[in-house]
Order: C-alpha cells, then structure tokens, then sequence
C-alpha cells in the first residue's frame, strides 16, 4: 500500500491520538471475478455510502468482533475489464479490503482488494504542496543541513497545529496557559473563543491567540455553556502539548510574573 | 440515507466570549518558530512507497533527521 502516512516528529508525536481516529480516503483498485456491466456497478458502489458492518480481518491487532463504520463517499471512477477504479471516503479503521469483499458479494461474482492508495489522513492530504517522499525528505535535510536557511525546513515539514485543524477548537487568554501545561482543567473565565457546535464528552484542542497548540482536551460543557458561563472547569486535559514554562505562571490574584512571597 | 459529511467539510464558527491580547515576549506564532523548535513541534506529510512498512519509513526519517522521537498516523500496509 502506498499514500499519505502523516510522521510526526520530536514532541509532535503527542498529536498522533487525536489523527488515528480521523477519517480517510482511498483510491482503489477491485478486481472482479466476473464480468459486470458499468450500468450494475455504479448502482451497488452507490448502496455502500452509508454506515456498513465490518467484522476485522483474521490478521488484524484489534478485537474481531462486529462493529459499524461510516463510508462518507464512494466515488465510481473507472472500470477496464474486470478491474474497478473507485475513490472512497471513509470512517477511520475502515478495512477496505473487507468492502470489495462485501461488493463483490452484492454483485455476485465476487472480488477482491488489487491496489490501494491512501489520498487522504485526516488534514494531511495528497495535494499539499509540502507533501513528500523519501527521496524529498533526505534531499531537503540535506540542504538545510548545508546552508542553514530556515525557510527550507518549511518545504517540507508543517507546524503540528496544522495537523489538528479537523478537531473543534477554544482559544484561551495568556494567563491561563501554564496552568494547562501543569494539566489543570481549563475553566470559564480563561475562555476567549470557541468554536460552534462542542457537545459535552467532544474531544478538542485549546489553542493560544497566537495559534499555538496547548493541549488536548475533553468538553465538559457544550459551545453555549462555555460562552455563558462564567466559572467552573469546561474542559478536562487529555493531552498537553506545550512545554511548561513557555508561558509564564499567574498566580490567583492574576497579575503575570508577580512573585510569589 | 442522507450523504454523510465527511469531517473535513465541516464548518465551525469561532465565537466569540471575550477579547484580549497576547505577548510577543512568550511563545511563537507556529510558522515563526526557530529551528530546532520548528522541528521539535513538526509533522511531515509523506508519501510512503510501496515495500517498507510504515514503521520502517517513519525509523528511516527518525535515522536521516537524527531524531529522538518519531511517531506515524495510522499504518499502511507494506
């Protein structure tokens, strides 16, 4: 299998969670085992746009037991012999090897995963510009290694946030961002914006004004209570992001750098 | 049924609950971050080739970039 595989590095790594779980999309190739017409093709691939039963395979890491995930798009491409080209758009852990099973059995002859290509991994998505390969990779180090200039790393390597831009967001004051680092709970009073449509349980990301990534978070409150609101925690930390100290401590009284006596 | 909207259609509006302002002393907008921070706090979105898995792509960025630290979004099948 070939296609966008999202690499984080150094402490970006601590995002990985929140893209696991973000949905995908694939270009695949299904080869039939019997001759189908277009005309009863299109149709069947148009039956599967909807939320499906996938049990996982044999070789699989997780529990075989039956479960749903969504299909968001089937995209009917091509069809040379008994080979079929379709795009699809999918929930994450979504086998689409099971699909082509599955629509092979709708059609009645049968058929199988040829090739896959992932297009898509959540943000990260085949006509990025800073989209690489290997070769890319190995080629850009090596130039910024030689003439240190800064705007080379940006060929090749995107700031994490951008990573996070599928999950609901708040923005938080200055004053209450070492806290987060320290893993306390984001209260009402440290709220400045919040995205629309945040349901208590939602998993977001709290975000400095300037489009810093602090941490993960849990919703404690929905979109309206965290703008009523005006104290008590309305996100519970799931994964901090930044590095204590970036900004500085506040104490209660809420006057930055006081000392402490 | 309905088309299901895949997340990355979704629009959300930011509203807002107050204003204030932020200190160029602390921190750095993502873009403007130096260097080794740049790195430290980055993400490449790569192309795999077929053959290798996706740990042994994501081993080989970590050796190349001489990191400590290297992670990857979801496997992809050799």
């Amino acid at each position: 299998m070939t296609g966008i595989l999202p690499i984080t590095l150094e402490d970006a790594t601590k995002v990985v969670q929140a893209f696991l779980y973000s949905g995908k999309e694939y270009v695949c190739v299904m080869k039939l085992h019997g001759d189908v017409k277009e005309e009863q093709i299109k149709p069947v691939l148009k039956e599967f746009e909807d939320e499906i039963y996938q049990r996982p395979p044999l070789r699989s890491s997780v529990k075989r037991q039956l479960r749903t995930r969504r299909i968001y798009y089937i995209d009917y491409l091509e069809l040379d012999g008994r080979n079929v080209l379709f795009k699809v758009g999918c929930e994450a852990g979504t086998y689409i090897r099971k699909l082509c099973f599955d629509i092979g059995e709708i059609l009645g002859v049968g058929a199988h995963m040829q090739e896959l290509r992932r297009t898509r991994s959540g943000s990260f998505i085949e006509t990025s510009s800073t989209k690489v390969t290997l070769h890319d990779v190995a080629y850009w180090f090596g130039e910024w290694e030689q003439k240190k200039d800064e705007a080379i790393l940006h060929k090749f390597i995107e700031p994490m946030e951008n990573a996070l831009t599928l999950l609901p967001k708040i923005v938080v004051r200055d004053s209450a961002v070492d806290a987060l680092c320290h893993g306390a709970n984001l209260t009402a009073p440290g709220v400045l914006s919040v995205e629309a449509g945040i349901e208590k349980g939602s998993i977001l990301t709290i975000f400095t004004l300037k489009g810093e990534a602090v941490a993960l978070a849990k919703a404690l409150a929905s979109t309206e209570e965290m703008l009523t609101l005006k104290h008590g925690a309305v996100a519970a930390l799931e994964r901090v992001l930044m590095l204590r100290g970036t900004y500085p401590k506040v104490w209660k009284s809420g006057n930055v750098n006081e000392q402490r006596q | 049924m309905p088309r299901i909207i895949p997340p990355w259609e979704i629009k959300r509006e930011l509203l807002t609950k107050a204003e204030d302002t932020t200190n160029p002393k602390y921190g750095h907008r993502p873009s403007e971050r130096p260097a080794k921070e740049y790195i430290q706090y980055g993400t490449i979105n790569l192309d795999k080739p077929a053959g290798p898995t996706s740990h042994e792509v994501a081993a080989w960025v970590k050796k190349i970039m001489h990191l400590n630290n290297i992670g990857h979004g979801g496997t992809l099948e050799a």
